[in-house]
């Protein structure tokens, strides 16, 4: 191909310029739906399309790096592409092209912010997320960062009339902020002593090994508060529900990613060989996340909350295979290093299309019903089957059930822990098994969070009568849908394929090679040797074969008379909506059995009470042990510093000379 | 594929679906000898399913068209569970496509289809049986993986012929580590078919029930779908356990038909001896409550991770 040869970062370049340009021309009608939903959005959703395309075909190509002469004076941006920041743009254009087209239909007049300024703010964010990863020196990347952070920011707080939105908004952005500020450091620390803040100039740095793990560890702390890991996770269920659908799927399932290649960056790239115990933090950091993320996703009653509760987890299971990737990795143990690196690699594909996906869901509902509680909705699939059907899908991916695309990665990860107990360091090889089981207890438990997420939403009976009303989305709305469908579908069924690019992306950017083994394109067996495989599509024919074996066979044997009859309930009769289980009865296990993650509150009406009504409320216990000490700290300190607040210019003026004083005498 | 190999598949797979109804059958009727009572005829599963095949199905007037697919997905997931599991032979060609990771998928996933279609048409029944019915799945999977890891482990493979294989070729006795996992492995089973002390498979008390609260609702061939499954994901249970811990006399290898026709008897002895131990424990026991279910999965899992630990410091 003409374009791979020529140049495929001037390619991505141009997209990503497209992008904001799409973003700029929504200022020229700010006020159309029309022309920003059916044109611009459109455009957005092609430049994603196009952009994964590129990726696709750059994956396995040798790195390309480029000097923009853009920016403050004799400091120009930096620009490389190489398989990592490919792959990371295939995820961002393939996820995005679905999450456009969706939006194109989705975005509506009197939503809070202009349709116009929503186009700019999205198209930016987009395209700051892509500059991010193709950025090659510590400014383009701040920059880039920031503008992310800013826009995501604004996109947050559309309905920025609401308080609540407001609240959820600056939350967000503080914690993004002083993740910025981290990340910053780090890279002050990885130019060890050169003063040259380029990529390049970093990879060459020798740092001593107690330099590159605060770097390591200021890194973590700086990408992992923007991933949502534990205990930095709290803007997540605040800033997710608070956005637009759409900006929810874009942040739950782009940029949390951003975020994990901002760590494999580091760590692999920058600051080259990492320590083998750096991966037992990430991976404690990430299991603990993922088990405490997926307990208050199952007994959230909002459903968008519920989702970002759920990617919480999801980050920490990424997490926490690239965790066992490192400690592989640390101990020369490169084949495993590099299969549990592609598990990593491979789940965070998987969630962007799936979490994107659900939150799609949620936004068709939320549109079409105008509520996010759990407890109003009901019944739906009966109303919205396209919306419902399609979201089975991404319910059931995200399960991790087979042939779907979330159980090829969960296979993955647990292939490579089978393996962990090799690792050559006593006792870390007897605990590092039982991960697996934690990997497994949280998969399990998101099976557990999406019978609740699917079966209160679309099963059952409609909880309120107003959900009679209730519309199937449009079309637009439904090809997004189906987009991201086929996407999880695809990568569930012909995982070798990616996973064949994958092992690419990951002997460029750590050097840890996977060796073929020579399967066919249906099976799936990264360790032939070690006689593991797996083949779905082999998989979903025996399923579906004996699914329809035993229709035709039923129906050709006995006979498929069917009689409509009310619902026969055990005998009881006079059922109604109110019987079934509410969200918070179908998180009631959870709640009893991770009794000590929880802060309960509960509203118990009295004996006597004519109207009584039961409320219980769930709450974060790191938000109270944590936030509200540091907040309150804060405030303390604040506190006792306005008396330098004097507001008088002679205050003022001498703090100056001081400074200046103190500074000589420094200088000097 | 040899034509050993498709003879043994397709043995494999007719026996479970005919043998399934017949174990449940034979458990019934040991727990109706220890328990004083008149057993019932045990080709009695047999019956009830042709009968319900020949009703006529009355579903809920808002059931959705989930409610009507379930009943054949769980149905169909646990025929290919089947197929994956040596019961027989481990020359399974089919084995290749689905490991034990996915045999645990594959388990998972008529659960989740079976508790959705519970939860489809809103009655109280079937929204507190799903979440139970999940509440016990989410526990006992990750037991289950963690017996089925220290299997692996000791045979360096997820593939169930291969470790089927390599623990019966190996010196007769069992390994220490195993002797864990088979306790914690007894525990998930009786938990995971709804059996003593977890479900009571003979109840209709709502404060107890799990299985039979999430099928309330179906009828007819529906209702007789959801019952073999039942059986059958008790029989395929029973075979994963034989797998893992008492896989002597399986045909092996390169066998001969000859091989895999012996171990026809010594699977129906060995599903003889497994379900009148079966009906022996749930006579023993009394119905846990629900919140005590955690505690005794807990239990299995610990019972696991000590399985895995005893191997990785004895290495045996």
């Amino acid at each position: 191909m003409t374009l791979y040869i020529d140049s495929s970062l001037r390619a991505c370049l141009t997209l990503i310029g497209l992008w904001a340009l799409i973003g700029v021309a929504g200022l020229l009608r700010p006020m159309s739906v029309g022309f920003v939903g059916r044109m611009l959005f459109p455009l957005g959703a092609l430049c994603g399309l196009a952009l994964a395309v590129v990726a696709v075909t750059s994956l396995g190509a040798p790195p390309e790096q480029a000097v923009l002469k853009v920016g403050l004076p004799d400091l120009p941006m930096h620009v490389r592409r190489d398989a990592l920041a490919s792959f990371f743009l295939l995820l961002l254009g393939g996820s995005s092209a679905g999450i456009s087209i969706f939006a194109a239909g989705y975005f509506r007049r009197g939503e809070g912010t202009a349709p116009g300024l929503l186009c700019l703010q999205y198209h930016l964010f987009l395209a700051s997320m892509g500059f991010v990863l193709l950025a090659d020196d510590a400014y383009a990347f701040m920059v880039a960062w920031e503008t992310m952070a800013v826009s995501s920011y604004f996109l947050v707080t559309t309905q920025h009339a609401l308080g609540e939105i407001r609240r959820a908004g600056f939350l967000y952005l503080l914690i993004a902020h002083v993740g910025a500020i981290a990340i910053l450091l780090s890279f002050g620390v990885m130019q060890g002593g050169s003063w040259q803040f380029t990529f390049d100039a970093m990879r060459g740095a020798h740092l001593t090994p107690y330099w590159a793990t605060a770097a390591f560890l200021l890194a973590l702390f700086g990408f992992g508060a923007k991933a949502g890991l534990v205990p930095l996770h709290v803007w997540l269920p605040e800033a997710h529900p608070a956005a637009p659908s759409p900006v929810s799927a874009l942040m739950s399932g782009a940029m949390l990613k951003v975020a994990v290649y901002g760590v494999l960056r580091a760590t692999f790239d920058l600051l080259g060989k990492p320590e083998w115990w750096w991966g037992l933090v990430l991976l404690t950091i990430g299991l603990f996340s993922a088990v405490y993320g997926v307990a208050f996703a199952a007994v959230q009653t909002d459903m968008k909350r519920l989702l970002a509760w759920s990617s919480i987890e999801n980050l920490g299971i990424i997490f926490a295979a690239v965790g066992l990737g490192i400690v592989f990795y640390g101990v020369g143990m490169d084949s495993l290093a590099a299969l549990a690196l592609i598990a990593a690699l491979y789940h965070s594909l998987n969630h962007a299309f799936i979490k994107s996906l659900l939150f799609l869901g949620t936004g068709a509902v939320l549109h079409s019903t105008g509520e996010r509680n759990l407890g109003r909705l009901g019944g739906l699939i009966h109303r919205m089957p396209w919306v419902a059907w399609l979201t089975l899908v991404g319910a059931l991916a995200m399960a991790g059930l087979p042939p779907l695309n979330g159980f090829v990665s969960e296979w993955l990860l647990l292939q490579a822990f089978l393996f962990a107990h090799e690792v050559p360091r006593t006792f870390v090889n007897m605990i590092l098994p039982i991960g697996a089981a934690l990997v497994a207890l949280s998969a399990a438990l998101a099976a557990y969070v999406m019978v609740k997420f699917f079966g209160v939403i679309f099963l059952g009976q409609p909880r309120e009568s107003a959900l009679a009303r209730a519309r199937d989305a449009g079309v637009l709305e439904r090809i997004g849908l189906t987009w991201l469908v086929l996407g999880c579908i695809s990568l569930g069924l012909l995982p070798t394929y990616l996973i064949g690019a994958l092992r690419i992306v990951v002997a460029q950017f750590s050097g840890a090679a996977l060796p073929r083994t020579g399967a066919p394109w249906w099976l799936l067996a990264p360790l032939a040797h070690r006689q593991a495989s797996y083949s779905a599509p082999i998989f979903l024919i025996a399923l579906m074969s004996s699914v329809v074996l035993t229709v035709l066979l039923v129906r050709r044997l006995y006979h498929y008379r069917v009689r409509r009859a009310p619902a026969w309930d055990g005998g009881f009769g006079r059922l109604d909506a109110r019987m079934q289980d509410t969200a918070e009865g179908f998180g009631q296990p959870i709640r009893h059995i991770f009794g000590a993650l929880f802060a309960v509150k509960r509203d118990l009406p009295s004996a006597f009470d004519p109207s009584p009504r039961y409320r219980v409320f769930v709450s974060d216990r790191i938000w109270q042990w944590l936030y509200v000490p540091l907040g309150t700290l804060v405030q303390r300190t604040a506190d006792t510093l306005t008396w330098v607040q004097q507001g008088r210019i002679s205050a003022y003026l001498t703090y100056s000379f001081t400074t200046l004083i103190v500074l000589l005498a420094l200088m000097l | 594929m040899k034509p050993i190999e498709i003879l043994t598949q397709a043995l494999e797979l007719l026996a479970a679906l005919a043998a399934a109804p017949l174990f449940l059958g034979w458990v019934n009727q040991c727990r109706a000898w220890l328990q004083n009572r008149r057993a019932p005829s045990i080709w009695l599963p047999y019956r009830g399913i042709r009968k319900l095949f020949h009703k006529d199905a009355v579903i809920a007037a808002n059931a959705s068209p989930f409610f009507r697919l379930a009943p054949y997905v769980v149905f169909g997931a646990m025929v290919v569970a089947a197929g994956i599991i040596p019961s027989m032979g481990t020359r399974l060609p089919f084995t290749v496509a689905a490991d034990a990771i996915a045999l645990v998928g594959l388990l998972a996933t008529a659960r989740v289809f079976l508790s959705l279609a519970a939860v489809d048409i809103g009655t109280a029944f079937g929204t507190l049986g799903a979440r139970r019915e999940m509440m016990v799945g989410f526990l006992a999977e990750p037991a289950l993986l963690m017996v089925i890891f220290v299997a692996s482990i000791i045979s360096a493979t997820t593939a169930l012929p291969a470790i089927a294989e390599s623990l019966a070729t190996h010196r007769l006795g069992l390994y220490p580590s195993l002797a864990f996992t088979a306790i914690a492995f007894t525990l998930i089973l009786l938990a995971e078919n709804a059996r003593l002390p977890i479900d009571n498979p003979a109840t209709h008390l709502e404060l107890t029930m799990i299985h039979e609260a999430m099928v309330l609702e179906y009828s007819a061939r529906h209702l007789a779908l959801m019952e073999w499954a039942a059986a059958l994901k008790l029989f395929n249970y029973a075979c994963i356990g034989f797998a893992l811990f008492l896989p002597w006399g399986i045909s092996i290898g390169t066998g001969s038909p000859l091989s895999l026709l012996a171990s026809i008897p010594l699977l129906g002895a060995k599903l003889t001896v497994t379900g009148a131990a079966l009906a022996f424990i749930e006579t023993i026991s009394a119905k846990l409550r629900v919140f005590r279910a955690p505690e005794f999965l807990a239990i299995a899992f610990m019972l696991a991770v000590l399985g895995l630990l005893v191997h990785l410091l004895l290495g045996a």
